[in-house]
C-alpha cells in the first residue's frame, strides 16, 4: 500500500438482501485529498459513505483507514468512527441539547476531554463559521444552513482524519447552500481529507482534486474535475452530465 | 352535613391515605422499572423476549386489576408463595402498570429518527452511550405525558385493594358507611382525600410537560 494513502476501499460489496448496491468498489484517498463522488440517484454513493463510516455491514471487500479495517462488527468500531467525521443530508443535530452541548458532548464523553478544553475549541470553530452567537440556543431555532454548519463543527471537534459529506446541501433552500459550501471550501483549503457526495456540479468542480462517477454500484469513471466535466470518457458520464445542462433558447434554432 | 362526624373520623382517612400512597408509590416505581425493561425489549425487538413481553402486555391490559389481585392473593399461596396483602397489592399494581409504562416508553423510543443513532455512532459514541446521552433523554421527553397519565391512573386503581382486606381509603369509606350510614360525609371525605393525593401530581406533571415543550424539543 502507498504510504500516502489515508483511506482505502478494496473490492467493496454491499447487498441489501439480494439487491447488490455496491459491486466491487476500489478507491484510495490520499492525505489532504478531496474526492467528489457523483452519480445518479440510487447508484449507491450514499451507501458508499455509510460503509466507509462503518454504519452498514458489508458483504465483501473492506474499508481501511491508516491500514486498520473499519468493520461495524468489530470491537474497535467506535474508535474507528471517531477518526471519520460525517455530515448527513437531513439535519441530524440532537434536538434536546443546545448548540454548545451538541458540539462538546462527544469530545467530553467519547474522547474524555475537559469541559473547558472542549468548549474553548467549540467557540473557536463556531467563530469560524460565524455562529458564535448561537452557542446557547437549541437546534430548532436555527435555519437549515446554520444547522449544517453546526453539524460540520460538531464533527470537526472530534479531530477526524477524514470528513465525509453526504449531500449536505440537498435539503437546503438555495440561498443557504452557499454558506455551507463556503465552510467546506475553507476546510479543503486547510488541508482536510474529504469525500463528498453532492449534486452541486459547479461546487464539485471547484473543490475536487478527483471526481469519481458511480453508476449501478460500480465506479464507471475516475478523473480530475476539469477532464471529467469537459471531456468525460464514458458514455454514461456524458449522459449524466447532459441531464444537468440546458441549451440556451437562442441556440436551439440554429 | 355532620361536621362532628367528619372531624372525628378524618384521622382514619389520613392513615388510609398513607397506605394508599405507599402502595401507589412502590407500585409506580416497580411499574417504571418493569416498563423501561420491557419497553427496551419491545423497541429493540429482542428475539424470544419480545414475544414474552407481548403476551404479558396483552394479559395485563385485558384483565381487570381486581382479577389480577385475586389471582395473586388466593392463587399464589397454592403455589407455596406467601405474600402479605400489601405485597400483593404492590405486585398487582406493578403487573398492571408495567405494561402501560412499557408501551409509553416504547412509543417514546420509536418516535426518534434513526438518523439520531447514526449521527451519534458517527461521532464515536458506543451503543450504550448513544442510549444514555442521545436516545433516552429524547424518548423520555416524548413519554412523560403518557407516564404521568399512567401514574394518576395507577393511584386511582389502588381503590380496589380493599378487596384483599387492605384498609385503604376506599375500605375506610365503605366501613364507615356500613357502621353509621353516614353516606354523604364518608363519601365526601373519600373524594377530598383522593383529590388531595392526586391534584398535586396532576399540577406538577403539567408543569413538567410545559417545561419539556419549551426546552427546545423537536426540530
Amino acid at each position: 500500500m502507498n504510504s500516502d494513502v489515508l483511506l482505502e476501499v478494496k473490492d467493496l460489496v454491499k447487498k441489501f438482501d439480494d439487491d447488490t448496491i455496491l459491486d466491487g468498489i476500489n478507491l484510495s484517498v490520499h492525505q489532504g485529498e478531496v474526492v467528489v463522488v457523483l452519480g445518479p440517484s440510487g447508484c449507491g454513493k450514499s451507501t458508499l459513505l455509510r460503509c466507509i463510516n462503518g454504519l452498514e455491514p458489508i458483504q465483501g471487500g473492506g474499508v481501511y483507514l491508516d491500514g486498520v479495517t473499519i468493520d461495524p462488527g468489530a470491537k474497535n468500531i467506535s474508535e474507528m468512527r471517531q477518526k471519520v467525521g460525517m455530515v448527513f443530508q437531513s439535519y441530524d443535530l440532537f434536538p434536546h441539547l443546545t448548540i454548545m452541548e451538541n458540539i462538546t458532548l462527544a469530545p467530553r464523553k467519547v474522547a474524555g476531554r475537559s469541559k473547558e478544553d472542549a468548549e474553548a475549541e467549540a467557540r473557536q470553530l463556531l467563530e469560524r463559521v460565524s455562529l458564535l452567537d448561537k452557542q446557547d440556543v437549541y437546534p430548532r431555532q436555527l435555519s437549515g444552513g446554520q444547522k449544517q454548519r453546526v453539524a460540520i463543527v460538531r464533527a470537526l471537534c472530534m479531530h477526524p482524519e477524514v470528513m465525509l459529506f453526504d449531500e449536505v446541501t440537498a435539503a437546503l433552500d438555495p440561498e443557504m447552500v452557499r454558506e455551507v459550501l463556503d465552510v467546506m471550501l475553507g476546510l479543503a483549503a486547510g488541508g482536510m481529507t474529504m469525500v463528498i457526495v453532492t449534486h452541486e456540479l459547479s461546487f464539485a468542480r471547484a473543490i475536487a482534486d478527483r471526481v469519481i462517477f458511480i453508476d449501478g454500484g460500480r465506479i464507471v469513471e475516475e478523473a480530475p474535475p476539469k477532464q471529467f466535466f469537459t471531456a468525460p470518457r464514458t458514455k454514461r458520464a456524458q449522459e449524466f452530465l447532459n441531464t444537468f445542462t440546458f441549451e440556451d433558447k437562442d441556440s436551439q434554432d440554429s | 352535613m355532620d361536621l362532628e362526624f367528619i372531624h372525628k373520623y378524618a384521622p382514619l382517612y389520613v392513615e388510609a391515605a398513607g397506605l394508599t400512597a405507599r402502595i401507589a408509590f412502590f407500585g409506580i416505581v416497580f411499574s417504571l422499572i418493569v416498563g423501561v425493561l420491557c419497553g427496551f425489549i419491545r423497541h429493540f425487538k429482542v428475539p424470544v423476549l419480545q414475544r414474552i413481553v407481548g403476551a404479558y402486555i396483552e394479559l395485563s391490559r385485558n384483565t381487570p386489576l381486581l382479577v389480577q389481585l385475586f389471582f395473586l392473593y388466593y392463587g399464589l399461596p397454592k403455589l407455596g408463595i406467601m405474600l402479605s396483602s400489601e405485597q400483593c397489592a404492590v405486585a398487582g399494581l406493578t403487573f398492571l402498570g408495567g405494561s402501560y409504562m412499557c408501551e409509553s416508553i416504547r412509543s417514546g423510543l420509536d418516535s426518534i429518527e434513526p438518523i439520531q443513532t447514526e449521527s451519534a455512532y458517527s461521532l464515536g459514541f458506543t451503543p450504550v452511550q448513544t442510549m444514555r446521552y442521545i436516545l433516552f433523554p429524547q424518548a423520555l421527553a416524548v413519554s412523560v405525558p403518557a407516564i404521568t397519565a399512567n401514574m394518576i391512573f395507577l393511584i386511582k386503581e389502588t381503590s380496589v385493594v380493599s378487596a384483599i382486606a387492605l384498609a385503604d381509603l376506599m375500605f375506610v369509606a365503605k366501613d364507615l358507611i356500613g357502621l353509621y350510614y353516614q353516606t354523604d360525609e364518608a363519601l365526601l371525605m373519600l373524594v377530598i382525600s383522593y383529590l388531595i393525593l392526586l391534584l398535586p401530581i396532576s399540577i406538577i406533571s403539567s408543569l413538567v410537560e410545559r417545561r419539556l415543550r419549551y426546552a427546545g424539543f423537536g426540530n
